[in-house]
């Protein structure tokens, strides 16, 4: 190779490297510069807010998906744990009455079960993960569905015996899905699960069973028990994120933790080109959040129907994907 | 084949060699691990474009610069790894007739299902292989995949036929079974060209030999009158002698016993003891079942069943977390699948069996400290490599491999079982792996050094066990025996 050439090729080497670790900041900052210029409102504080309220509920599941993806695995029950906690907690309040610290420990217990299914089987059958938590999300949303019977709840909501529902939702809950709160607690869980994956062992432990199951093995790291981990941090969180949404719109809707799924899964995936890590971390995940709904709220703004949203969302992805692929394959 | 050189990033592969054989005629292609067999046949069967050099088949010019161009010359190859070359869950007749069923449809949209069972099964009589054409290839066992991928060859146009150490993984009656074959090709005048580590087999099918060494062609001869010691002496160039480091082993109590090891078929009933600053090897050809045993001692498969003591007491080991716990290390063969984590820094790589040592309060752990301790011991070890960031990926297998090691050095073990520790590490590094295994040894650790190269057991180990199908045959004092010995044994045999 002549020294002319070798010098072109790592420009461009150069060039593909600052993009793969900027580009995901720079798209960001572009499409701020883009909205802000071609609406009146898009930087107006109350919308800032507004877009971060409406990522932490993405971030607070997708951040229990990265987890999940750490340690190699693919928690793609998210959305219906998600749904079980938003039934589960709004129904102990409105049927049962119940104050809201049981409210909360019963549902994050449970959603301990549901992690516990999910690496049961996993890890005992030796399903590949996506496939395995594929089966379960059915098995969860059926769940949910069967247990509000199909239909919402909410205050005053008549039962079947047909009398009205007397339980209330506290205020205090009520408050977990305004701000400040619903943006402090993604931040904290944001910041939170940083410092496990990256300052702890345990979080080391779990990257290294992501990179090499085997060598993890081999290394003497107990495989099993972190991935066992991960699947419970993964369900938690989606709990938490479930329990946030009920707070936020002070009922449970049918199947209400679904469509978060997908947007969890591709905020997770472009968090991966996010500054070059290349592998699930919690801080590109949270930049991926806000990314996927900077894009939303700027074009509603722009009079861009609800309805093409998904084409957008699928398209960044799509890149981060590209992005991120391309340069594994060097 | 003349004057090919071909050179890969770093790396001369082959300079200038000249290569050639006839139909008919089964050759023998040698040479050490890296000399430049297997690239000189990957050029030969189009896998590489970039080579200088000519390749001639009759007397004509043949340009061959694509799988696609060898195989319209006629050349077919059987690479060693045969499962990467067959669809598991297709049957065997669609498997042979595969090149048909992609090529040869022409303008047909539907599979004439038993014409494609027909020709398969009528190759396969041909060439006496008894595996039926509508059974699965997942239900095969290695060494009928092997005859398959060869049927696969024989359907299409075959005139020379590469086989690429076809017997390394074979039992002695499959690979008589796989020599019927080659000979019965060779009768139908296929030129066979086979690859072997395997001297003494070669005697019993090949007819010319050429050795390689270092990218180079020594010598080309007619097997008959190349006796297996000059062979050797050929593939080795300079003696062997010096490599390995002078001990003075002050060998104390035993350190680590285990007894009655067995795991479903591929370990039968072992019992073994180390002594402290002992080295033990374990030999046995490839299959005898070495590395099952390091992986059942380690705890590394579920199937397994053993009793340990280490240093008097009995140790649980039913997962290699409560092996390592208890003081043991694994060196494992396949390095970079099992030993090492590729995309992460040499730091990382470096502390993955000791990040306790490294962590304080809340699992937190401490950088500096880290990174002094690998810094330490890419010192103490030599690591060719930038700084503790680099990514594994980028260092040499040599390197890689001392990283392996080096992580379990930081863990501080008691007993160390090294397996193929050499494999695919350059000259250099294995003298310093040598020298290390050594080291830990006069530490008072106790060593199971694993395997199939018989001069390195001879040069390194004091007592040597020798596996033969899942068992221990024969256990040797190092000073008092010879690889002949050690070879005899491997084969099954017993002294009379």
């Amino acid at each position: 190779m002549s020294g002319a050439e070798s010098t072109r090729l790592s420009k461009n080497a150069g060039a593909v490297q600052f993009l793969y670790k900027y580009g995901t900041l720079i798209t960001i900052l572009l499409l701020i510069v883009f909205f802000g210029t071609m609406t009146d409102n898009f930087l107006n504080y109350s919308n800032i807010i507004n877009i971060l309220r409406s990522s932490s509920i993405v971030t607070i599941i997708a951040i229990g998906l990265t987890v999940s993806l750490a340690v190699g695995g693919f928690d793609l029950s998210v959305g219906s744990t998600a749904s079980i906690a938003n039934a589960l907690v709004i129904s102990l309040f409105v049927w049962h009455g119940q104050s809201i610290g049981v409210g909360l420990l019963v549902t994050v217990l449970f959603c301990l079960v549901v992690g516990l299914v999910n690496a049961f089987l996993v890890i005992n059958f030796k399903i590949q993960d996506m496939l395995m938590t594929l089966a379960t999300m059915f098995v969860f949303q059926g769940i949910a569905l069967t247990y509000t019977r199909g239909a919402s709840i909410s205050e005053n909501m008549i039962l079947p015996s047909g009398d009205f529902a007397t339980g209330a939702i506290p205020d205090a809950f009520g408050s977990l899905g305004k701000e400040p709160w619903i943006i402090i607690i993604m931040l904290v869980i944001v910041l939170l699960v940083h410092i496990f994956l990256t300052y702890t062992k345990h979080g080391r432990y779990m990257y290294m069973i992501g990179g090499n199951a085997e060598a993890a093995k081999l290394s003497g790291i107990a495989v099993s028990k972190y991935r066992l981990t991960a699947y419970l941090i993964s369900a938690v969180l989606a709990g938490i994120g479930g329990i946030i949404l009920g707070a936020r719109v002070e009922m449970a809707e049918v199947n209400a933790g679904s469509p978060y799924l997908m947007d969890a899964v591709a905020a997770a995936f472009i968090g991966y080109s996010v500054l070059g890590a290349g592998k699930p971390n919690a801080l590109g995940t949270l930049v991926g959040a806000i990314l996927i709904n900077i894009l939303s709220n700027g074009l509603v703004m722009m009079s861009v129907p609800y309805y093409a949203m998904d084409i957008v969302k699928g398209s960044v992805l799509a890149l981060a994907l590209a992005i991120t692929y391309i340069r594994s394959r060097r | 084949m003349k004057g090919i050189s071909i050179a890969f990033p770093g790396v001369q592969a082959l300079s200038d060699v000249d290569f050639h054989t006839e139909s008919g005629r089964a050759h023998a292609l040698i040479g050490a691990n890296g000399a430049g067999k297997s690239t000189l046949m990957k050029v030969l069967s189009g896998a590489y474009d970039h080579y200088t050099g000519e390749i001639e088949i009759d007397g004509k010019p043949a340009n061959i610069r694509s799988p696609r161009d060898a195989k319209t010359y006629g050349i077919q190859i059987v690479y060693q790894e045969v499962d990467t070359a067959l669809i598991p869950y297709l049957t065997v007749g669609e498997n042979i007739m595969i090149e048909h069923t992609i090529h040869g449809m022409k303008g047909k949209q539907f599979v004439n299902w038993r014409s494609i069972h027909r020709e398969a099964q009528a190759v396969l009589d041909r060439l006496k292989v008894k595996v039926p054409s509508k059974k699965l290839v997942q239900e095969l066992t290695l060494a009928e995949k092997q005859m398959v991928l060869i049927a696969r060859s024989v359907s299409l146009d075959c005139r020379f036929l590469v086989l690429d150490e076809p017997t390394a993984p074979l039992s002695r009656n499959e690979t008589e079974a796989l020599f019927e074959l080659v000979r019965l090709l060779k009768s139908q005048g296929v030129g066979i060209i086979f690859i072997s580590h395997r001297l003494p087999e070669l005697y019993e099918i090949c007819d010319d030999i050429t050795i390689m060494r270092d990218g180079r062609l020594v010598v080309r001869e007619e097997l008959a009158r190349l006796p297996q010691q000059a062979v050797v002496e050929h593939m080795l160039g300079a003696k062997l002698e010096g490599q390995f480091p002078h001990r003075t082993s002050r060998i104390g109590e035993i350190g680590f016993e285990a007894r009655n090891v067995f795991d479903e078929g591929k370990v039968n009933g072992v019992s073994l003891s180390v002594r402290k600053g002992e080295i033990v090897g374990l030999a046995g050809l490839v299959g005898a079942g070495k590395t099952e045993l390091c992986r059942a001692l380690f705890g590394a498969s579920e199937t397994a069943r053993s009793e340990l003591v280490l240093g008097g007491k009995r140790l649980r080991a039913r997962s290699p977390h409560e092996a390592a716990r208890g003081g043991m290390a694994l060196i494992p063969e396949e390095r970079r699948r099992e030993g090492i984590f590729v995309d992460e820094s040499v730091v990382l790589n470096m502390t993955a069996a000791s990040l306790a040592k490294y962590s304080g309060a809340g699992s937190w752990i401490k950088r500096k400290l880290e990174r002094f301790a690998s810094d330490q011991m890419i010192r103490e070890l030599g690591v060719k490599t930038p700084d503790g960031n680099a990514k594994v990926r980028n260092l040499s297998g040599g390197n890689q491999q001392k990283i392996a090691i080096g992580k379990w050095l930081l863990a501080d073990a008691d007993v160390y079982i090294f397996d193929e520790p050499t494999k695919g590490v350059d000259v250099g590094a294995k003298r310093d792996i040598y020298n290390l295994i050594a080291e830990l040894a006069s530490r008072g650790k106790c060593i199971l050094y694993a395997s199939s190269e018989m001069p390195e057991i001879m040069g390194i180990t004091d007592r040597i066990y020798v596996m033969y199908d899942g068992a221990i045959l024969k256990e040797l004092e190092t000073a008092r025996t010879s690889e002949e010995e050690i070879m005899l044994y491997s084969t099954g045999g017993v002294m009379s």
